[in-house]
């Protein structure tokens, strides 16, 4: 019904964006642009056709949409896992404390020179640098997440003697699933983010890698196409996930709004 | 199943199946409790006999829930001791079952009424196969039998505190604890309650600790009334609770006996308000 409501509501919404397009190539035509910065939304069109027909478009899309999915799980995983630990261990949160806080301000960006000297180019490299991204954030969540749990429902797993596993995946587990989630969807945009920076300073492979391709060729129509092509993928994939979210945890999404 | 095992148990009187010390199913001796220098409960001493079933009031601050935590094993005594069946209670113990207050915070809102039922019997190694007969027969007792798929939040109140006290007595505990369970339901649904737990403890004969702050609850239930009286926390007064049983809401309320309790436990109370 959400779906539904966006399309018949969607046209005020596309209005602007129609209309820069409009004013974009009006401006393009009433001018004659030749340029090596800029495109008319046409040239852009058509770079967009041409990248797509000859599979370049569709290979790196994949490549980048492979390495921020596989660095999305690896981050989200690991890191959710050591802060359901942190938060259910009040010894293991002291221990680690401080070596997280000291970790984690440590721009994702500046471990690329690390990691590429470690692993040298290519899908590796990059996952693991999403996955690096993406841990501090996940363990920090997840942690809160487990300390938030219904104090009365831990005392209840007390009561009923149960055992560390069984609290973890009857009580624990389900308690955090809808911030996990929410946790997964913040992961997913900053991955695409992160995959792309990485690719476009150092990896040559991807979404990243081909903007700047056709920058340094002096194509500027292409560029924009692969632009506008990762602002359209971010969007569709956080589109995904809130419908997701809605779905299968109503209650939660509700509750953000207070 | 469950159920007709605990039903063999006699009300009152001994349980062959433990070795007790002396009479008692739960012996607090001399029992302290602070918080850095603040001390709550200042040596509370009691015996509690098999079936028995004792009412905790006494004015707020008193540490009559404090009291009943230390009962679940979920708080432990700065000095002292609480014994289950002779021997020391070291923390929570599958056959002391509390009901708490607050029952929208102690239900797992991701499970049915089934569901939450069912943790009790997964917690204490029920085969599977065996669950569902168990959780029927034990949601029909408490008048949740058509409920079953509901969740926490599509039920009421009473239905939802009907539900914790159905997991509790899926722990098939030999002594259940009661934190002021009704004092946030309306007075109809309190009075089905009130009669429905005297019934589940007649046939189970299970032994109960009752907190309570309304005084007329506190009779109707108890065998015995423990007045708590604060700053620290002790035992003002035990008093004795001769009414007939099985009791009912008109009769047992009217009767000679009631109204003079509640006159000597009222008078008691206000003195320690002062």
């Amino acid at each position: 019904m959400r779906a539904a409501s966006l399309l018949k509501n969607g046209w005020r919404a596309a209005l602007l964006p129609a209309t820069l397009i409009v004013v974009a190539q009006v401006a393009a035509t009433v001018t004659q642009l030749e340029s090596d910065t800029l495109a008319s939304p046409f040239d852009i069109a058509q770079a967009f056709g041409s990248v797509m027909a000859d599979g370049s478009l569709p290979k790196a899309t994949l490549d980048t949409l492979k390495a921020a999915a596989a660095g999305c799980i690896l981050g989200v995983g690991a890191g959710s896992l050591l802060g359901i630990v942190l938060g259910l261990s009040r010894l293991a949160d002291e221990a680690l404390d401080l070596t997280i806080e000291l970790l984690r301000p440590v721009p994702v960006v500046a471990l690329i020179p690390v990691v590429m000297m470690l692993l040298g180019f290519g899908a590796e490299m990059e996952i693991v640098i999403i996955a690096l991204g993406l841990l501090w954030p996940s363990v920090v969540l997840a942690r809160a997440a487990v300390k938030e749990v219904e104090p009365r429902l831990m005392e209840v797993s007390n009561v009923l003697q149960l055992g560390f596993l069984a609290r973890l995946t009857k009580i624990v587990l389900p308690a955090i699933l809808p911030q996990l989630f929410m946790s997964l969807k913040l992961a997913a945009g900053y991955a695409l983010v992160v995959a792309v920076t990485v690719e476009i300073t150092a990896n040559p492979l991807g979404l990243g890698y081909g903007i700047m391709m056709a920058q340094q060729a002096l194509r500027p129509a292409e560029m924009f196409a692969y632009l506008i092509w990762i602002g359209a993928i971010g969007w569709l994939i956080s589109l995904l996930l809130n419908v997701a979210q809605r779905t299968f945890f109503p209650a939660f999404v509700k509750g953000e709004g207070r | 199943m469950v159920v007709t095992q605990l039903s063999t148990r006699p009300r009152q009187g001994e349980d062959n199946s433990t070795p007790t010390s002396g009479e008692a199913r739960i012996r607090i001796r001399d029992v302290t409790l602070s918080y850095g220098s603040l001390q709550i409960i200042g040596g509370i001493s009691l015996d509690i006999a098999p079936g028995e079933t004792i009412s905790v009031i006494g004015p707020s601050g008193c540490g009559k829930t404090t009291l009943l935590r230390m009962l679940a094993g979920l708080a432990r005594p700065t000095s002292g001791s609480v014994e289950l069946d002779g021997s020391v209670l070291g923390g929570p113990n599958r056959s002391i079952a509390i009901v708490f207050q607050d029952y929208g915070k102690a239900l797992l809102p991701w499970r049915t009424a089934a569901g939450n039922v069912s943790l009790a019997l997964e917690a204490r190694g029920c085969p599977g196969a065996e669950r569902p007969a168990i959780i029927r027969e034990l949601l029909e007792k408490i008048g949740l039998g058509r409920h079953a798929d509901k969740y926490p939040a599509e039920m009421s109140g009473g239905m939802q505190q009907r539900l914790q006290i159905a997991r509790c007595l899926a722990q098939e505990p030999k002594v259940l604890l009661m934190d002021e369970p009704f004092g946030a339901l309306d007075a109809m649904t309190r009075q089905a309650l009130q009669d429905e737990v005297l019934g589940l403890v007649a046939t189970t004969g299970a032994t109960m600790v009752f907190v309570t702050h309304d005084l007329e609850e506190a009779i109707y239930l108890g065998d015995r009334i423990i007045c708590l009286q604060p700053n620290p926390g002790r035992v003002g007064r035990v008093v004795d609770v001769r009414l007939a049983r099985p009791r009912d809401q008109l009769l047992t309320r009217e009767d000679h006996e009631f109204l003079r309790l509640r006159r000597e436990l009222y008078d008691l109370i206000k003195d320690d308000h002062q």
